[in-house]
């Protein structure tokens, strides 16, 4: 039984390797078709986020905000809750940091722990509203979120084009945030900025909480049968409320860092993205918080290249979706690549067979 | 001698996806006209192989001759047109549709493009008449009884022409009376000229119709003989593999104070039908009281409402004198009662999770079990190796999932749990269902065990063998009533308790009450 | 105020559900039908998205409408299939990879719009063809009625008449027995030898056509280019509609035209000031305000069944006391 987890563990990171080269070939095939010079394209989507400083530091700057919403929804998914609202709470919560950045005046110390907490709260609420649909009014949880979604994007857009709109900007941009609000930057030559630290500590504190904590028991157990956990005495809505409130606020908050990091006012046009992305870097750590930034780092490096060739050649960078999409679709198919594993592990037990036999 | 075989399947092996080995150089041939017996524990390879042979799990190696050619059976379909059928366990229909709708699936008859449904009638009309299975082709599936479910798993096979008939643990489902009526059926297709296998690991039932029997054991055949040359003794040791000495001590019980009191219980499921209908009974310490009667006759019910896993629509529930409406299940499990869930997959354990995590499913946020809000894993790891001891479960450690534990030892961990917690009151649903002897005799033991620390025992089961071993006292449910109450079950004969199943038979309602004082 | 209640009573009102609802309702028959197969698929806003791109290149570079219709279809169709390889054949999470799905045609579209025009944004640059209007003679003359039922787009009427077409499909023919069937019990299906997998696939083909139809509505019909993600939820609301009409198409087709009023109503408040991002977030708020109501509803007829369940059980407990 245990050649057969190790042969299964193999198989885990082969399929993982698998889909990223089956998407990297199906990029290189695309990038050729579209572009001229297609071999400077490829070599700058794949080796262009190493050849300047800034550019290394863009994926660090990349992956901070990632890390939030890809362990707000390993826990979520974890807990069976296929809630997509990471992206509606992200934005919301951004939204949210940019008003209490804009409208409080506060010491430099706290301001940005305000700014952050109310995008947390926000965003814990747009998530919440989905988790309290579903457990008390048997919504569908995918659907009611990805409506959450478009919901709050136009009360942020809302705020941002009516309460907070510096009309001196020039675009539907907010005010600039106060100075007091800002977090600071770590390294000279990149953006690197003290949101990095709020990102570790979550991604450490999300591992303690689902693999360590009793109440991550709880989310786990309610995750994998539902009806054992009832059945157990553990309180199922209460624990799929909270974790979502849980989920929801890690989004909101991870909203906030990235304003307050990256940017002096709020101008998102649309959705940012961050909450789909914070999904497919869970799938490709398997949903364990651990993993995500490894999943992170994948993702940010793969955007900064296709940032890197959109600039610098004739590819658009649309072409990470497709190579996002392709890698998700491979790294969840269970069957992909299960036929072969099938026949190692089945040669394997032969084997074990014989040799009982034998003594 | 080859030529009498209509069927041979010849060294078949068949390994799971995760590595388990479920059939090994299996050799399995069947006369034709045979009524052909294939016993088993649960978990010797009986079903794997009879899929192997319909074509749902292809094996690795091995070859199947039928009528003296080799064929291919890569699918059901392909099963299907040589001649083979199967009637599941579970069953293969669909509730929601009709019997004719059910029994032409698959080959619908059609006018102008769309679905001829008088014709799918006067099909299902014309087989059954032509085997004397009256069935109506109107009635809706789930409406029917599962005598008649089974009955149109049948005639849906013979609307396909089959000549192989395989059924797999047919009288599993049914009382001995229904039983009976499905072995006349098959005496009557084998006079004219079926084959039929059929799978079984009731001793008794294969001596009485099976012709010739074969008997698999961890996988292997073990060997094929006449029926007729072996004794019942002979074919539980070949299951077994020891001699099965079915000696459960069990002392008089010492009976104590009323533990758990069910008053005048009543429920309507969400279809509006009166499931239980003032039901009331007791069990005392000390006491087993089993509960017999076809499935679905309101015991999920009972079960249910006692653990909390249900709301008690009408009715009283007290356990050691507290009502226990409107508690939630964990105040009801700290109030010291046990349930082993009939649905062991679904309720008795989360299969992904560890066997550790399994384990500790009803007592993790008790004191011991934490430090702070962090999980003591110390304790969490040496309170499950004790159980996995004491409990003899097969495993690679506590930290294995349990779905990778066979039916038995899945069991088993669900028992080590609710056993572990020394409860006053055990609510066991068919504890022993579908698992192998060994796992078996265990529950029984803990649970006469439980009954001589003085808890109070109520033992929910279709296994009339069990009932008659375990309990101290039965009742009978029939259509939600309690229709029979005995205070002791010996000499108790399991035709007369089948009479009280079907509802042929019913006590006065002076003798049922005693049950309840 | 006035202006509202106004529009909300006259014609144009009825033409703008029935404009708001045509890919509503086309879409949710798709769902309805993959649905009853036992397939939860929410990659339909990629199927039409990719339609929708697909129609407007393909009547672009070949004149032809046909060749347009049949481009959107094969792209939205191709979508469906790809959902069915992975997740049927492949067995991967249905969930994941609608929304893979949906990543994909977001910006696959983009790609491939930027491939063709060299633009991001919007197809604006090549000239696509349209779907025609249609005025039915004789009934186009017959005053207020003949407004409501003449003069529309041909997809509006491919819409309503897809309803009984997928009743007859799922109700009435062999097809439409194997996809419940397969749908409720995979195993029986199974076991008699018709491949689940197959009828799902065949179910997903038909839907992935509706999709298209619907897809190429929202940039042939309702507006005359591609622009990127177009499609603004609009499969997810179709799929919102399928869940609360459960599985059958009537009320599928009734939720679908509520949400399709939502819109139009949406549009209505233009009149009065109230600010645009309301009104854009109004047909999304009514889907989460109608799964609420819904679920709200069903808890209150299980509130009263309870009741009656009690009083039944009461009356029971008399006779047998009294008895």
């Amino acid at each position: 039984m245990n050649k057969t987890k190790k042969i299964e563990a193999f198989f885990f990171v082969l399929r993982d390797l698998c889909a990223i080269g089956i998407a990297l070939l199906i990029s290189l095939i695309l990038i050729f078709a579209v572009s001229q010079d297609g071999w400077g394209a490829f070599r700058l989507f794949l080796f262009g986020p190493l050849q300047t400083v800034s550019r290394m530091g863009y994926i660090v700057e990349k992956m901070i905000p990632l890390m939030f919403t890809g362990v707000g929804v390993c826990l979520m998914v974890r807990c069976g809750q296929m809630n997509m609202g990471s992206e509606g709470a992200f934005y919301l919560g951004g939204v949210a940091c940019a008003a209490a950045a804009i409208k409080i005046a506060l010491p430099a110390g706290i301001h940005p722990l305000v700014c952050m907490l109310a995008a947390g709260v926000v965003g814990a609420l747009a998530c919440g509203v989905t988790a309290v649909l579903h457990t008390k009014f048997h919504a569908l949880t995918i659907v009611t979120s990805l409506m959450m979604n478009y919901i709050c994007l136009y009360l942020g857009q809302y705020f941002i084009n009516h309460p907070l709109w510096d009309s001196m900007s020039g675009y539907q941009a907010s005010f600039k945030y106060a100075q007091t609000a800002l977090l600071p930057k770590l390294f000279s030559r990149t953006n690197i900025h003290a949101g990095l630290f709020a990102a570790v500590a979550v991604v450490i504190l999300g591992h303690i909480l689902l693999e360590k904590s009793t109440f991550g028991y709880r989310i786990k157990m309610v995750g994998t049968n539902l009806h054992f956990a009832r059945y157990s005495g553990i309180n199922v809505t209460a624990t799929i409320i909270i974790c979502e409130l849980i989920g929801g606020f890690l989004a909101g908050f991870g909203g906030a860092v990235e304003q307050l990091g990256m940017y002096k006012r709020f101008e998102y046009s649309g959705l940012s993205g961050h909450g789909f992305d914070g999904v497919m870097i869970a799938v490709i750590a398997g949903n364990n918080p651990k993993y995500i930034p490894l999943a992170a780092l994948f993702l940010a490096y793969v955007r900064v290249g296709a940032e890197a060739m959109a600039r610098m050649s004739d590819v658009p960078p649309e072409l990470v979706s497709i190579v996002q999409s392709v890698v998700i679709m491979l790294v969840v198919a269970e069957k992909f690549l299960a036929g072969w594993k099938h026949r190692v592990i089945a040669k394997q037990s032969m084997k074990d067979l014989a040799l009982t036999e034998v003594k | 001698m080859e030529q009498e075989y209509v069927l041979s399947m010849q060294n078949i092996t068949k390994i799971y996806k995760d590595g388990f080995v479920a059939n090994k150089n299996i050799d399995f041939s069947v006369r034709k006209g045979d009524i052909h017996g294939l016993v088993g524990e649960n978990g010797a390879g009986k079903s794997t192989l009879m899929k192997v042979l319909f074509g749902q799990e292809l094996p690795e190696t091995g070859k199947i001759f039928f009528k003296g050619e080799e064929v291919n059976i890569s699918s059901p379909l392909a099963a299907l047109k040589l001649g083979i059928g199967m009637v599941h366990q579970h069953f293969m229909l669909v509730p929601s549709l009709t019997v004719a709708e059910n029994m032409v699936f698959g080959m619908e008859p059609t006018k102008g493009g769309l679905f001829d449904f008088k014709e799918a009638v006067r099909l299902t009309e014309e087989v059954a008449q032509k085997y004397g299975l009256p069935i109506d082709p109107n009635m809706k599936i789930r409406d029917l009884y599962v005598g008649q479910k089974q009955r149109v798993e049948i005639l849906k096979m013979l609307l396909r022409n089959v000549e192989v008939l395989i059924l797999d643990e047919p009288t599993a489902v049914l009382t001995p009376q229904e039983t009976q009526e499905l072995f006349v059926q098959l005496v009557k297709l084998k006079e004219q000229g079926y084959t039929i296998i059929f799978i079984s690991h009731k001793l008794g039932e294969i001596k009485q119709i099976c012709d010739r029997l074969t008997v698999l054991r961890d996988g292997c055949s073990i060997q094929t003989v006449d029926v007729d040359s072996v004794t019942e003794q002979d074919i539980s040791r070949m299951m077994v593999g020891r001699n099965a000495v079915n000696s459960l001590v069990k002392t008089p019980p010492k009976i104590g104070q009323v533990k758990l009191r069910v008053k005048r219980l009543n429920y309507f499921n969400g279809f509006g039908k009166h499931v239980l209908q003032n039901v009331s009974f007791q069990v005392r310490g000390g006491e087993i009281l089993g509960i017999a009667g076809i499935e679905g006759n309101g015991q999920r019910e009972i079960s249910e409402m006692i653990t909390g896993i249900d709301s008690i629509q009408s009715g009283e529930i007290l356990v050691n004198g507290t009502c226990v409406k409107g508690k939630s299940v964990r105040e009801i499990r700290e109030m010291g009662v046990a349930h082993i869930s009939e649905d062991r997959m679904t309720y008795g354990a989360a299969a992904e999770a560890s066997i550790e995590q399994n384990l500790i499913s009803d007592r993790f946020y008790k004191k011991q079990y934490q430090r702070g809000q962090i999980l003591n894993k110390k304790v969490i790891q040496r309170t499950s190796r004790e159980l996995i001891k004491s409990f003899t479960i097969k495993c690679d450690g506590g930290s294995a999932p349990v779905k990778t534990l066979s039916g038995g030892n899945i069991q088993k961990v669900v028992a080590a749990r609710e056993f572990s917690q020394s409860p006053q009151v055990m609510v066991a649903n068919q504890p022993t269902r579908g698992i192998d002897v060994g796992a078996s005799e265990l529950i029984r033991e803990k649970l006469i065990a439980l009954r001589d620390e003085g808890a109070a025992v109520l033992l929910i089961s279709a296994d009339m063998g069990e009932l008659r071993e375990v309990s101290d006292s039965l009742i009978v449910l029939c259509n939600g009533k309690i229709v029979a109450y005995f205070e002791t079950v010996e000499g108790l004969s399991e035709n007369e308790l089948g009479e009280y199943m079907l509802g042929l038979k019913e006590q006065t309602p002076e003798e049922i009450g005693r049950c309840f004082q | 105020m006035e202006s509202v209640l106004g529009y909300i009573f006259s014609t144009e009102f009825i033409i703008a559900i029935l404009r708001m609802s045509t890919p509503l309702i086309l879409c949710s028959m798709g769902v309805l039908l993959v649905r009853n197969s036992g397939v939860v698929c929410i990659a339909f806003e990629s199927m039409m998205l990719a339609a929708a791109l697909g129609g407007v290149l393909g009547s672009a570079y070949s004149r032809s409408l046909l060749v347009g219709l049949l481009c959107g279809i094969a792209l939205s169709v191709l979508f469906a299939m790809l959902f069915g390889f992975f997740v049927l054949v492949l067995k991967a999470n249905n969930m994941l990879v609608s929304l893979a799905l949906n990543t994909l045609g977001s910006g696959g579209t983009v790609f491939i719009l930027f491939a063709f025009t060299g633009d991001r944004g919007s197809s604006t640059s090549i000239q696509s063809l349209q779907f025609p209007t249609v005025n039915i003679p004789v009934i186009q003359d017959i005053p207020i009625l003949g407004n409501i039922l003449s003069g529309h787009n041909i997809l509006t009427y491919v819409a309503l008449v897809s309803v009984p077409v997928v009743y007859l499909i799922l109700m009435k023919s062999p097809l439409g027995l194997r996809i419940r069937a397969v749908g409720e019990n995979k195993n029986a299906a199974e076991s008699l030898g018709t491949s689940a997998m197959k009828t799902q696939f065949v179910a997903l083909f038909i839907a992935g056509i509706f999709a298209g139809l619907a897809g190429m509505y929202m940039s042939m019909a309702y507006v005359s280019a591609f622009t990127q993600d177009m499609i603004a939820g609009r499969g997810f609301i179709a799929i919102a509609a399928q869940n609360l009409g459960g599985f059958m198409p009537i009320p599928t087709l009734i939720w679908s035209l509520v949400f399709g009023a939502s819109n139009a109503i949406a549009n209505a408040f233009q009149a009065i000031n109230m600010p645009p991002e309301f009104l854009q977030m109004f047909p999304y708020f009514s889907t989460v305000l109608g799964l609420m109501l819904v679920g709200m509803s069903i808890n209150q007829q299980e509130k009263k069944k309870a009741a009656e369940i009690e009083e039944k059980s009461k009356l029971a407990d008399a006779c047998e006391g009294n008895g």
